[in-house]
């Protein structure tokens, strides 16, 4: 049976899920992107993978729109008139989340949704605002039903944001994922801390290192999708992952992985963002066409290219395999490591990226988390699972030191004792040494809550245990959990213990 | 610099006050509660030897009379302490308070503070004073864990350095307390009155269990003692357990949730507004 009929008589996909299904499809039928061979190979040997972003580039990968603008002037194209009530500021929101295109067909950022909510919610008891924020939330739950969406707090504290946060413990919602953008100059200890107790009920909200990562746009940045750092009014025009797991199956050895695979194949991968870049500058005519763009919810300006990396710990592994040193154990390997991600820093700092303004002309490297398929490929620059050191301090010091050359998103997941919910404050602690050091972005969940932490995303293990027995299921990222969470052991991830 | 002998330091601790600490457990104590559930940091090794045959890791071994520890080879499967007749136990590392610091310092920047415990601590003053010292100068907040027997007002150079106490009211009858601990607790009730008035208490606990404790009446002298005090001061009030007990204490039951109930109304009728029911 042919992709197309397979996808049609599924009885495991929902309705939508067909949809979305049979448009990739038909995108995938189109042959416009200009591929030299050698790129071919190595995306055929798995060392380069386009992440299904499909043949054709029809729209941006990550929209991240100017909502306070939207909230502030309404949207003509949309016949919405600015919010006056939080009532009319939630159905505006939802109007248009509907209207905000991505890779996977959802809005993948829903703004700071705090500071959005904070001046509507004046006249109104904290037990009206929170009748009405669960409609609303369980309104996106069931509507986007792809966890691959992020909403923003913070890093100042505000009554909406303690609401919202009240909320999520009662709702356990997969969608949105929560961020609190943290920063304890700012962010009041009791804020903060109310953000962790609640992670340690329902996985949300991660907590992201805001004074880091607020530096790496001239602009204001949001959190969307899995951890990604992005600029607010503009996103993210691709997101290709060089999976070096891969690569470093293909060198002979340590030397020539380091200077002549690594360095074809980033050059490879670069000449293919650009194409995929020029084609949905250029050709699609996703930025003449978009009310986005055209209202100033998003401009061309604000977009950046996100060069994926991944399964460093494997890479090193592989290379120093006559050796036995491991990734995150032996200084020798952590070493190799370091240069792999100094020399791709390097290298992105001098290749040239096209239609790149808001990050001079250069692509942005982001620690890319996995795919459903990954099999031996641990996220990003982490630590493989089962292989996490002793210490949480020592595994944090590790985090940081690979985190320092990623600019568009990295981070690190660990599943946490209950007793933690004893004491937030000294979670608290831990997560201010860990940014202290330069970690970037951190997320906690009780090792037995329902809803746990794939690779960036939340997915309800309740609901993996539906589609492992052939149900069907309602968000599409319990598909790509459910192997994930198998494939890659994540239910022997170490418990912290505090 | 003076060493004492440590039983454990833990580099991540949540439930020895506020925020994320490390915490220092100093080996031997004064008095011997009978609900210790400790007990093995009571007393020093009498190097009877007997911890030596039984260690199945073969970490424990006799050097001129005395029992020695090998950290590298012991799985820490805690057997030598469960055969140990002298509550005691053979893991002991005799440091400086500058070899603790270093231990320390591994920790930083994830933690708050350090808090000392034992044992009691406060059998080693000098060696506390050096320590929180070093500690103060990273900026660490320095903790005390204390049975509250040894008079703290006599050192008041520890106090310059010592943030705060967490103290044990045991039970507050002469004759009780003589019976759970074999000492008296007259100092106690001094250092209750006068660590209130330095404000140098972090929490009051007391482990209740009824028949040996007289916790009813420890709330109502703490009450009386500290008086207009009482609201802002952390209570704990921790339900006895006998996990890790040794003695007669050690057959003994949990007292019901319904009597842990009745003793946070107690406090709460009493003005405490900060009670923890552990």
């Amino acid at each position: 049976m042919n992709q197309v009929l397979e996808t049609i008589t599924s009885k495991a996909l929902t309705y939508e899920q067909k949809v979305l299904s049979l448009a990739h499809a038909a995108e995938d039928t189109q042959d416009v992107l200009e591929i030299p061979e050698r790129t071919k190979y190595f995306m055929e040997k798995g060392a380069i993978n386009n992440l299904f972003e499909g043949n054709a580039p029809y729209r941006p990968r990550y929209i991240m729109p100017d909502y306070e603008k939207y909230v502030k002037n309404g949207s003509e194209f949309l016949g919405v008139e600015p919010p006056q009530t939080f009532d009319e500021l939630l159905t505006s929101l939802q109007i248009i989340y509907h209207h905000v295109p991505s890779i996977t067909s959802f809005p993948v950022y829903l703004g700071n949704l705090d500071k959005l909510m904070d001046p509507f919610i004046t006249d109104l008891s904290d037990e009206e605002v929170k009748k009405k924020l669960k409609l609303f939330l369980n309104f996106l739950d069931r509507t986007i039903t792809d966890s691959f969406c992020h909403a923003n707090l913070g890093p100042e504290d505000s009554r909406a944001g303690k609401l919202i946060l009240e909320v999520e413990r009662e709702l356990q919602n997969a969608v949105p994922n929560f961020t609190i953008k943290y920063d304890p100059e700012i962010t009041p200890d009791s804020y903060a801390e109310a953000a962790v107790y609640t992670s340690l009920f329902c996985a949300n909200p991660a907590i992201c290192n805001h004074k880091l990562n607020s530096q790496v746009y001239p602009t204001d940045y949001g959190i969307s999708s899995c951890y990604n750092i992005l600029p607010i009014g503009g996103g993210a025009f691709t997101l290709t992952r060089l999976t070096l797991t891969e690569l470093a199956k293909l060198a002979e050895s340590k030397e020539h992985f380091l200077n002549d695979l690594l360095p074809e194949c980033m050059e490879a991968m670069g000449n293919y963002m650009n194409e995929r870049v020029r084609f949905l500058v250029e050709e699609s005519g996703f930025f003449e066409s978009s009310f986005l763009v055209k209202e100033g919810l998003i401009s061309l300006d604000n977009f950046v290219g996100m060069y994926g990396i991944t399964g460093l710990a494997e890479c090193v592994n592989t290379l120093l395999k006559d050796s036995g040193k491991r990734y995150g154990h032996d200084s020798e390997a952590d070493d190799l490591a370091e240069e792999i991600m100094n020399r791709i820093d390097q290298f992105l700092g001098e290749f040239k990226a096209v239609h790149s303004k808001i990050s001079n002309g250069r692509f942005m490297s982001h620690a890319q988390v996995g795919l459903d398929s990954d099999f031996g490929i641990t996220s990003g620059v982490r630590i493989p699972v089962g292989e996490e050191p002793n210490s949480f301090y020592d595994h944090l010091r590790h985090s940081a030191r690979f985190h320092k050359t990623i600019k568009t998103g990295v981070g690190d997941i660990f599943s946490m004792e209950t007793t933690a919910r004893n004491n937030p404050a000294a979670v608290v602690d831990i997560v201010k040494g860990a940014f202290q050091l330069g970690v970037k972005y951190l997320s906690f969940y009780e090792k037995n809550e329902d809803l746990v932490r794939i690779t960036g995303y939340l997915v309800k293990r309740s609901e993996m245990e539906k589609y492992r027995n052939g149900e069907a299921v309602i968000q599409n990222t319990t598909q790509l959990g459910a192997p994930n969470y198998d494939n890659n052991r994540l239910a022997e991830r170490k418990v912290r213990t505090v | 610099m003076i060493k004492v002998p440590v039983n454990k330091i833990i580099p991540l601790s949540i439930v020895d006050g506020p925020g994320n600490r490390t915490s220092i457990f100093l080996q031997a104590c004064n008095i011997h509660c009978g609900y210790c559930h400790n007990p093995e940091t009571q007393n020093m090794c009498i190097n009877c030897g007997i911890c030596v045959n039984e260690c199945p890791a073969k970490a424990l071994y006799v050097e001129n009379k005395e029992v020695k520890w090998n950290p590298s080879k012991c799985v820490q499967c805690d057997h030598c302490i469960d055969v140990c007749p002298n509550h005691a136990s053979p893991k002991i590392s005799w440091m400086t308070a500058e070899e603790v610091f270093e231990e320390v310092q591994k920790n930083i920047p994830f933690i708050r503070g350090i808090t000392v415990s034992g044992g009691e601590c406060m059998l080693r003053p000098d060696f506390l004073t050096e320590l929180f010292t070093l500690a103060k100068k990273e900026g660490l907040s320095c903790l005390v864990d204390s049975n509250g027997t040894i008079d703290f007002e006599q050192y008041p150079e520890l106090m310059q350095v010592c943030d705060k106490v967490m103290l044990d009211v045991k039970s507050w009858d002469l004759d009780v307390y003589r019976k759970l601990t074999g000492f008296g607790n007259e100092i106690v009730k001094k250092n209750l009155s006068y660590l209130a008035k330095q404000n140098k208490i972090e929490e009051l606990r007391v482990v209740c269990l009824p028949e040996k404790v007289d916790a009813e009446a420890v709330l109502d002298g703490i009450a009386d003692t500290l008086q207009e005090k009482t609201k802002e001061m952390k209570l704990k009030l921790i339900a006895f357990r006998n996990f890790g007990v040794k003695g007669s204490f050690s057959t003994l039951s949990s007292p019901t949730l319904e009597y842990m109930d009745q003793l946070r109304k107690k406090a709460e009728s009493l003005g405490f507004e900060k009670i923890v029911v552990t």
